[in-house]
């Protein structure tokens, strides 16, 4: 499954980073701490968080995921799009809750 | 009722709110408004308990008006707006693994309460005064 | 879904709740912090969380969720049990990922939390 895939079966919101929709998804984490994040996303993975502040874009892009979903309804700081728009992070964003979003996922596969 | 709080040790945190619910609930307050005071409750306490020396938490029950003051000794705000601010936090990178200093706190007491107030001096501590009363209820029962 | 399935579904542990396994869990959601619970918690709800200490299970309690999972192989510490204990507060743990016990409730039809609506300030009584 891509992300734009991905984007379209949930109605995640594109905010950033058109150009990574394209990448396929290899798996996904659901986790509001960076340090476990570090710790455990891979490449191409999809990251839920409702984690809003610039650092997010920073793992995102060191871990070279596929995209950051933000969920929750929570909005990215005007900092963090600006830093994902610089570096070519793609970040989405829906009002699901992080359960409800990581379970649709499962649900399509993505594991 | 006054309830001390004990800052530096937020593994403590939530005994006030636990026993503010128990007070409301004995005086029979809607289970809406009963949440609302709760939660409030508990984000001041957890305030105290990460960021303050010690606190006390004042609970004042008037027919079906509460009263919450969150007062603490500790190192006090220096800027007030900047604290408010969704997601900002000075607790440590340790307190938040443990899931604390989400910098929710502020914006889930001024959702929850039908008035906010809060007044802070540097080095001195800060005070948090919360009303609380019933809101209509709807389908689906917010905050 | 009663806890017993959502144990069986997770590969879960009991530590607290043995008794209490016919309890019904409403709907499930997940989180690292305890703001989180605070914002989202309901009566009857699920919560999957990677937290570990008394706090979180104090959370729980006073939002009167059905119970907690701790997830990613973590262990609630020795307070965090005992208090579970003494508000009868179900307390498991799962040696799967957040993702994966999110997923895996959801699939055998386990909702998520209800939508948190803005209210608007309403005016005090007499006023």
């Amino acid at each position: 499954m891509t992300v734009i895939e991905a984007a379209e079966s949930l109605g995640l919101e594109v905010l950033t980073g058109p150009q990574g929709l394209p990448r396929t998804i290899t798996g996904a984490c659901a986790s509001d701490l960076l340090s476990y994040v570090m710790a455990r996303a891979k490449p191409g993975y999809l990251w839920l968080t409702i984690q809003v502040h610039p650092n997010v874009v920073g793992v995102a892009e060191l871990l070279e995921l596929a995209a950051v979903v933000i969920t929750d309804g929570q909005n990215p700081e005007p900092a963090t799009l600006e830093k994902a728009r610089e570096h070519g992070v793609t970040i989405l964003t829906t009002p699901d809750p992080t359960y409800a979003v990581a379970g649709k996922l499962y649900g399509l596969g993505v594991r | 009722m006054s309830y001390p709080v004990l800052g530096g040790g937020f593994f403590l945190a939530g005994r006030a709110a636990a026993e503010t619910k128990r007070r409301l609930r004995e005086a029979g307050l809607a289970a809406e408004l009963v949440r609302r005071v709760v939660v409030a409750t508990y984000e001041a306490e957890m305030n105290i308990c990460i960021h303050a020396v010690s606190g006390r938490i004042h609970l004042r029950v008037e027919n079906d008006r509460v009263k919450v003051v969150a007062t603490d000794r500790g190192a006090g705000i220096a800027d007030i707006a900047q604290a408010l601010r969704p997601g900002f936090s000075t607790a440590s990178e340790k307190a938040r693994q443990l899931g604390f200093g989400a910098g929710m706190g502020f914006a889930n007491m001024q959702r929850c309460a039908d008035s906010f107030r809060i007044t802070s001096e540097v080095g001195c501590g800060t005070t948090v005064t919360m009303e609380f009363w019933p809101r209509p209820q709807t389908e689906e029962t917010g905050p | 879904m009663k806890l017993r399935e959502v144990i069986e579904a997770l590969d879960a542990e009991v530590l607290v709740g043995q008794d209490l396994l016919d309890r019904e869990a409403t709907t499930a959601g997940a989180a690292d912090a305890v703001s989180d619970v605070l914002f989202f918690g309901r009566p009857g709800m699920l919560l999957l969380t990677g937290m570990t200490r008394a706090p979180m299970v104090r959370a729980a309690e006073v939002l009167e969720l059905a119970g907690v999972v701790v997830v990613r192989g973590k262990r609630p510490d020795a307070d965090a049990v005992q208090l579970a204990r003494e508000v009868e507060m179900p307390l498991m743990a799962c040696p799967h990922s957040l993702y994966d016990a999110c997923g895996r409730l959801y699939v055998r039809q386990l909702s998520g939390p209800l939508p948190v609506p803005h209210r608007p300030r309403q005016p005090a009584p007499g006023e």
